[in-house]
C-alpha cells in the first residue's frame, strides 16, 4: 500500500511538470486552441451550409470528440519523444519510479488537458450553432467518453514505445498512427463509405465505437443498454490495451537499454 | 525526508542518510579504507554496441572487461579521451544501459536484480545540463524531487540551500533555465543530483565546456563535498589537473579498458621510474594510452542511423 501511495505521488510529478510546461508555452497553447476551434468550425460549417441538421450534429460530435481523443493519444504517445527532445529522458528513466506510475501521470494530465481544451471547443461550437440536444442522452455520451478514454490511454501507451525504440523516426510513426486512426474511425463520415479493407481496420480503433455510441446518445437519445455492440469492443480494448501497452513498454525499455537508445538523440 | 550528501557513517545502508545541517560542523572523513561492502563494485563488465547503418553495421566494444572497486567516501576519477568509454561506463552504473557480461553492485545491490534499490542510491550529473529549458530551476528540480518521492516544499527549501552554496541566489530560480549561462545550468544540474541525497554520485565530465570561473566553482564544490561529507563520487573527466586535484584514485580508460589505476602520485611515480624524470599527469596518460587527451575518437554509442 505504501509503495502504491509513493508511486501515485510520483506520478503527480508528470502532472505538475506538464502543467508547468503548458504554463510556459501558453502562447503556443492559445495558438493551438484557436487552430482547433477554426478546424472544428470549418468542418461543421459544411453541414450547416447544406442545411442538414443531422449532418451538422454528426460533424460537431466528430470534431469535438476526436479533438479530445487525439489529445489523449498525442500526450501519452509522444511523452517519451518530448523528453528526448528536451534531453531529460535519461534522468526520468534513471529515477526510482515504476513505469505504470510514469505513464499514469502522463495519462492523467492528458485527460485533464484534453477535457479543458475540448470543453472550450464545444462551447464555441454551441455558441456558433443552435444545436438541438432535446433528445440527447448525456449518460450515454459520458459513458462512451470514459470507455474511450481508457482505450485511448492503452493505445497511447503502446504508441509511446515507438519513440523509445526508434530514436529519430518513432515520433513520425506515432503521427502516422494517429492519422490512420483519424481516417478509419468515422470521425466526419460513416465508416460504411470506406473501402472494405479500411472498414476491417476501423474495427480495431476505439474511436469508431466511441463516436458511434456518442452520436447515438446525443442525436437519437439512445441509452447505453441498447448500444452493447459498441460497448463490449471498448471494454475489451480497455482491459487489453493498457496491460499489453505496459508490458510492451517494459520490453521496449529493456531493448533501449540494451542498444543504448535512451541516450539523447533526435 | 532529509536530503543532501550524507555525512560519514559506519553502516552501509540503502536508506537515505541524514543531511548535514551545516557542513562546517562536520569533521572531515578519514581516508577511505577497504570495507566489506564497497560503494561500487564492477567485475568484468563488457558492453558492445551495433553501430552504423543496416548495410554497414559493425559491432563496437565500448567497455571491455572493466573491473573496479570503489570504497565508500572515495572520489574515483575515470580519465580518458573522448570516445574512450567514460560516458558508457557511467550509463552502465546509472542503470541506463544493460550489461552484456559481468556484474555491478552498488553498496551490495546488484544493479540488474535490485534496480529500484540502486536507483534510490545514485544520481548523475552529465556533461550536458539536460533540463526542460523553458521551465525554471525550481520547476525542474521540483519535478526531479517528486520522482524521488520528495515533498515539493521540502525540495524547494533544499534547492535554495544547495544553489546558494553554489553561488546562485534565490531570485534567479524562478526564471526559465534557458536564460541562464551554461555554467549556471550545470550548477543547477549538480543541485538536482544532490537534492535526492545520493550515496553514490556519478559525475560525467561535469566541468566540460564551462568557463574557467564556473569550472573552478564546480571543482571547489566537489572538494567541499569530499572534505566535509561522506560523498562517494565517480568522476569522469579528460581534464588531468581536475582529476589530480579532486580524485583519490584514478583509472585511465582507453578503448573501453582500464589500462592503469592508482593514486595520482603513484601513477606519476610509476611513470617517473620508467622515464627517469618527474612526470605530469599528461605524460602519465600518454604513457598508458599512447595518445593525447585531445584525441577525438568515434563515439562508441549508437546514433539514430540505426532506426
Amino acid at each position: 500500500m505504501a509503495m502504491l501511495t509513493r508511486d501515485l505521488k510520483a506520478s503527480m510529478a508528470f502532472v505538475e511538470r506538464n502543467f508547468n510546461l503548458t504554463k510556459r508555452y501558453w502562447g503556443w497553447e492559445v495558438a493551438w486552441l484557436v487552430y482547433s476551434v477554426a478546424g472544428a468550425l470549418a468542418v461543421t460549417l459544411i453541414g450547416d451550409s447544406l442545411g442538414d441538421e443531422r449532418l451538422l450534429m454528426v460533424l460537431v460530435i466528430g470534431s469535438i470528440f476526436w479533438s479530445y481523443l487525439a489529445i489523449v493519444f498525442e500526450f501519452i504517445g509522444e511523452s517519451v519523444q518530448w523528453e528526448r527532445w528536451e534531453g531529460t529522458l535519461e534522468y526520468t528513466f534513471m529515477a526510482p519510479i515504476r513505469r505504470y506510475a510514469q505513464l499514469l501521470g502522463a495519462a492523467l494530465y492528458a485527460v485533464i488537458f484534453g477535457l479543458i481544451h475540448t470543453l472550450f471547443v464545444m462551447l464555441v461550437l454551441a455558441l456558433f450553432f443552435e444545436l438541438d440536444l432535446s433528445q440527447a442522452n448525456f449518460v450515454t455520451a459520458v459513458a462512451f467518453t470514459l470507455l474511450g478514454t481508457i482505450s485511448f490511454i492503452g493505445i497511447g501507451i503502446a504508441a509511446s514505445i515507438l519513440p523509445l525504440m526508434y530514436v529519430e523516426r518513432g515520433a513520425q510513426m506515432v503521427f502516422v498512427l494517429q492519422s490512420v486512426l483519424l481516417l478509419v474511425s468515422g470521425v466526419y463520415y460513416s465508416i460504411d463509405v470506406l473501402p472494405g479493407w479500411m472498414q476491417v481496420i476501423s474495427q480495431f480503433s476505439p474511436a469508431t465505437y466511441v463516436l458511434d455510441g456518442v452520436r447515438a446518445g446525443l442525436i437519437d437519445g439512445v441509452g447505453i443498454d441498447r448500444l452493447l455492440h459498441d460497448v463490449w469492443p471498448l471494454l475489451i480494448m480497455a482491459v487489453v490495451f493498457i496491460p499489453v501497452g505496459l508490458w510492451a513498454f517494459g520490453r521496449a525499455e529493456r531493448y533501449a537499454k540494451r542498444t543504448g537508445r535512451l541516450k539523447r538523440v533526435g | 525526508m532529509q536530503t543532501g550528501i550524507s555525512p560519514q557513517t559506519k553502516t552501509v545502508t540503502d536508506e537515505r542518510p541524514a543531511l548535514l545541517a551545516d557542513a562546517a560542523q562536520v569533521v572531515a572523513p578519514a581516508p577511505a579504507e577497504p570495507m566489506a561492502i564497497p560503494a561500487l563494485l564492477a567485475e568484468h563488465v563488457t558492453k558492445r554496441f551495433q553501430v552504423g547503418s543496416r548495410r554497414k553495421r559493425k559491432s563496437v566494444m565500448a567497455i571491455n572487461d572493466v573491473s573496479l572497486r570503489i570504497e565508500r567516501g572515495e572520489i574515483y576519477g575515470v580519465l580518458g579521451a573522448n570516445g574512450s568509454g567514460k560516458s558508457t561506463l557511467i550509463r552502465l552504473f546509472s542503470t541506463l544501459l544493460t550489461l552484456d557480461t559481468g556484474r555491478v553492485e552498488i553498496f551490495g545491490h546488484d544493479i540488474e536484480r535490485d534496480e529500484m534499490a540502486v536507483k534510490r542510491m545514485i544520481n548523475r550529473v552529465s556533461v550536458d545540463a539536460a533540463f526542460f529549458k523553458k521551465l525554471s530551476p525550481f520547476e525542474n528540480l521540483a519535478y526531479a524531487a517528486r520522482l524521488y518521492g520528495m515533498d515539493a516544499r521540502e525540495a524547494r527549501a533544499e534547492t535554495i540551500r544547495i544553489l546558494a552554496r553554489l553561488g546562485i541566489g534565490e531570485k534567479r530560480l524562478g526564471r526559465p533555465l534557458e536564460q541562464m549561462s551554461r555554467g549556471m545550468q550545470q550548477k543547477v544540474a549538480i543541485a538536482r543530483a544532490l537534492l535526492t541525497s545520493p550515496i553514490l554520485l556519478l559525475m560525467d565530465e561535469p566541468t566540460t565546456g564551462l568557463d574557467p570561473r564556473s569550472k573552478l566553482e564546480v571543482q571547489s564544490f566537489v572538494e567541499q563535498l569530499r572534505d566535509t561529507h561522506d560523498a562517494t563520487i565517480v568522476l569522469t573527466t579528460h581534464d588531468m589537473d581536475e582529476a589530480e586535484r579532486l580524485c583519490r584514485r584514478i583509472g585511465i580508460l582507453n578503448d573501453g579498458r582500464i589500462v592503469a589505476e592508482d593514486t595520482p602520485d603513484r601513477l606519476k611515480a610509476l611513470v617517473a621510474a620508467e622515464h627517469g624524470e618527474s612526470p605530469t599527469m599528461h605524460s602519465v596518460f600518454m604513457t598508458f594510452t599512447g595518445r593525447s587527451l585531445d584525441d577525438d575518437l568515434e563515439d562508441e554509442t549508437p546514433e539514430d542511423e540505426e532506426d
